[in-house]
């Protein structure tokens, strides 16, 4: 199934440089691994919803997009691609398209456009079947309005609207589990990837756009700005998030669970304070009397490790 | 269900929503996405029908939400084919975000709306309330009096649309129009494609060069000249609806006025209004002027944009003006109609009374009793020493007891 590195470098960039996102944008990372996914020759229509893909990307009259893209809003942009392919499928049958031509429907948007205010245009566009590649950039918070919370951002994590204070410490609850959630809806493809395994990913990709239906990815973008990272950290904290079990890989193919993790993986996970130690955003877990909130990170990365493995058939 | 294939124009007796949805099945768009909501529900039900029989090539997206309805809607007139959609009440409110959206990105939209009232209180049935809401939205909005309209004005709004590179609604008013059934003609399903022809799409994410659409323009004036832009194509779209609507009425012999006159000519006291309730008026009034008195009644058509020009010209010569809202908007000013109607008053130098009236919310009986009621208000206020006012004030027609007893 994967191609090799030397075709995907020939893969043309729908995404182009000279747009405005941070270096070391994990999204900008994500985007041209999925659209490497997409091939050399594909038709490609995109969506992004409102994020910092979006505004960094098309600023008027600029646009770093070389397919045709469109942006409406923050919440809808599985609902917006679903109508660009519902009108692709009624002229096709109208014959107003060219049976022979194939265009690839997809819809970008950060964890904040799908895990909270686009979660319902995503499942209502999932359900219906639509024949769209639907692609989560999670940087686990509302990075482009100031990194604040979103349901993605992990247990423990600071983020401007679930501060870091005298009694609270950062996030107090889990992120919402978006991936078991879309593989819920029994649609043909859902899997999970990070930029900090580009080969994994890209395979995923090939996979989605290659589905009849709807695919889901949900892809680790890790974020210098949010984080607390630097610049040239960002696929290395993206293995790291893997490595630890704290972000790890999988599939759900036709309803078949697997696990991609790398193969060093089988010797065991690494601890996830290797991973937290990383990022200035959980630094005060590492401050005295917090230990107790390092061993709870750690049993929370453990009991979601040990559910995916039991759906993976692998415990 | 099966439908008839008309081969010429052909005289049916059907509901208002039967109606629209033999606009939507002649038209037959590339995409209808739409949300089912009472009174609207029967048009996408028919609508799913033709789509079951084959009747239609269209895409039928049954959106798991009225934000959805119009946010796919847009995506599909982005990606170059024809979009219609169908909503009401909540799920006009729901879309609110999107209707801007529409606009501005400049797609030409087809939506019914049929008009219901809006929560809280809960209430399924007739009036302004949810369209009001919808004025400023950079939409144009035509209104049915009856289901006749509501097939014509459906017609119309595709032409008007890409004309003007602006969405359009076509309005009637819920369950009074949209559930009765009233006779009208229906044309041949050739002549209707003929009328609004092949659709070949200004710009389009799936035709030609690669299409950004909907870039961000958050610096210098950009954002300026859009709604500038969007301001001027309205200004454009009384001409071009005119001009549409003439063309239907030679095929159909059905003439299109943005404003419609009863008994103007030489009319002292008028009422204004909008929609089924129009008839009420006309009814009252023609009684009335068999006993001698000379009153008339204009109704809206064309609500956005609003025919300020027709609207003063056809009150230039009266004594007093009664407007009529469906709508309550809470300014403590008038009703929106009363509000719109002032100013083209204003902007045509006619000074008289002007009495408003809020009627007919949440589906409350519209009464011959209140028309003759407002008519007599009327004689009050012309001619005498308060004659001159514009009473902001509105009165609530049908809550107490009536003070005109039929």
């Amino acid at each position: 199934m994967a191609t090799p590195i030397k075709e995907l470098a020939l893969v043309p960039e729908r995404l182009i440089g000279g747009h405005r996102l941070c270096g070391g944008c994990g999204a900008s990372i994500a985007v041209r691994q999925v659209m490497m996914g997409a091939g050399p020759d594909a038709d490609v229509v995109c969506g992004v919803a409102t994020s910092c893909l979006q505004v960094s990307t098309t600023i008027y009259p600029f646009s770093s997009w070389k397919c045709s893209y469109m942006h409406n809003a923050f919440e809808n942009v599985a609902a917006n691609i679903a109508g660009v392919e519902a009108v692709y499928k009624g002229m096709k049958r109208a014959g107003k398209i060219d049976p022979d031509r194939e265009i690839k429907f997809l819809a970008i948007g950060g964890d904040g456009g799908t895990y909270d205010i686009g979660l319902q245009a995503l499942s209502g566009a999932a359900e219906r079947g639509h024949d769209m590649v639907y692609v989560c950039y999670d940087n686990g918070a509302y990075m482009n309005t100031g990194i604040q919370r979103s349901s993605a951002t992990p247990k423990g994590s600071w983020a401007t609207t679930s501060e870091v204070g005298a009694i609270r410490p950062g996030k107090s609850t889990a992120r919402k589990d978006l991936t078991s959630i879309m593989a819920a809806h029994h649609i043909p493809y859902v899997a999970q990837a990070s930029v900090g395994y580009w080969k994994d990913l890209v395979s995923k990709a090939e996979k989605a756009f290659a589905t009849e239906g709807f695919a889901f990815l949900n892809i680790l973008a890790p974020c210098p700005r949010g984080w607390r990272h630097g610049l040239d950290q960002t696929t290395i904290v993206g293995r790291s998030a893997v490595d630890t079990g704290f972000w790890p890989l999988f599939e759900v193919e036709n309803g078949d669970w697997k696990m991609t993790m790398p193969a060093k993986t089988r010797q065991g996970l690494k601890p996830v304070t290797e991973f937290l130690e990383m990022q200035g955003r959980f630094k005060h877990l590492f401050k005295p009397g917090n230990e107790h909130l390092l061993v709870e990170a750690q049993e929370d990365v453990d009991a979601y490790y040990a559910y995916l493995k039991e759906r993976c058939g692998e415990a | 269900m099966t439908h008839i294939k008309y081969t010429e124009q052909t005289t049916i007796a059907a509901t208002g929503n039967t109606f629209v949805t033999e606009a939507f099945r002649q038209v037959e768009p590339d995409a209808l996405c739409a949300y089912p909501i009472t009174p609207q529900t029967t048009i996408v039900e028919k609508f799913a029908q033709l789509v079951a029989d084959g009747d239609v090539a269209t895409e039928y997206v049954c959106t798991e939400s009225e934000h959805s309805a119009m946010t796919a809607t847009i995506g599909a007139a982005a990606a170059g084919g024809r979009a219609y959609t169908a909503t009401s009440a909540q799920g006009l409110a729901h879309m609110w975000e999107e209707l801007y959206i529409a606009s501005g990105l400049r797609l030409p939209i087809v939506m019914a709306n049929v008009n219901r009232a809006l929560s809280a209180p809960i209430n399924i049935h007739g009036d302004h309330s949810d369209i009001m809401g919808a004025r400023d939205t950079g939409w144009v909005m035509i209104l049915a009096e009856s289901p006749q309209e509501a097939y014509d004005n459906t017609i119309i709004s595709t032409p008007v649309s890409e004309d003007l590179l602006l969405p359009v609604m076509s309005c009637l008013d819920g369950f009074i129009t949209s559930h009765s059934i009233m006779r009208g003609d229906v044309a041949a399903d050739a002549t209707v494609k003929e009328f609004v022809g092949e659709y070949s799409p200004r710009d389009s994410l799936m035709f030609g060069e690669p299409r950004t659409v909907g870039p961000f323009a958050n610096l210098g004036p950009t954002y300026m000249k859009v709604k500038k832009a969007q301001r001027d194509a309205m200004d454009r779209g009384l001409e071009v609806i005119k001009r549409v609507g003439d063309q239907w009425a030679e095929i159909t012999g059905r003439s299109y006025d943005h404003v419609e006159c009863w008994g103007m000519e030489d009319a002292e006291r008028a009422i204004v209004v909008m929609g089924s309730a129009a008839g009420n008026a006309r009814a009252v009034a023609r009684s009335l002027r068999e006993g001698g008195e000379k009153v008339g009644v204009v109704k809206i058509r064309t609500y956005r944009p609003f025919p300020l020009a027709d609207v003063g010209a056809a009150l230039a010569h009266v004594k007093a003006v009664a407007v009529l809202d469906r709508a309550e908007t809470f300014s403590t000013l008038a009703g929106p109609l009363a509000k719109d109607t002032i100013a083209a008053l204003f902007n045509a130098g006619v000074t008289v009374p002007v009495r408003n009236y809020i009627y007919g919310l949440g589906g409350n009986d519209v009464k011959l009793e209140q028309m003759y009621q407002v008519f007599d208000d009327l004689t009050k206020v012309d001619g005498d020493g308060i004659a001159t006012s514009v009473n902001m004030t509105p009165r609530y027609l049908g809550i107490g007891p009536c003070s005109y007893e039929l």
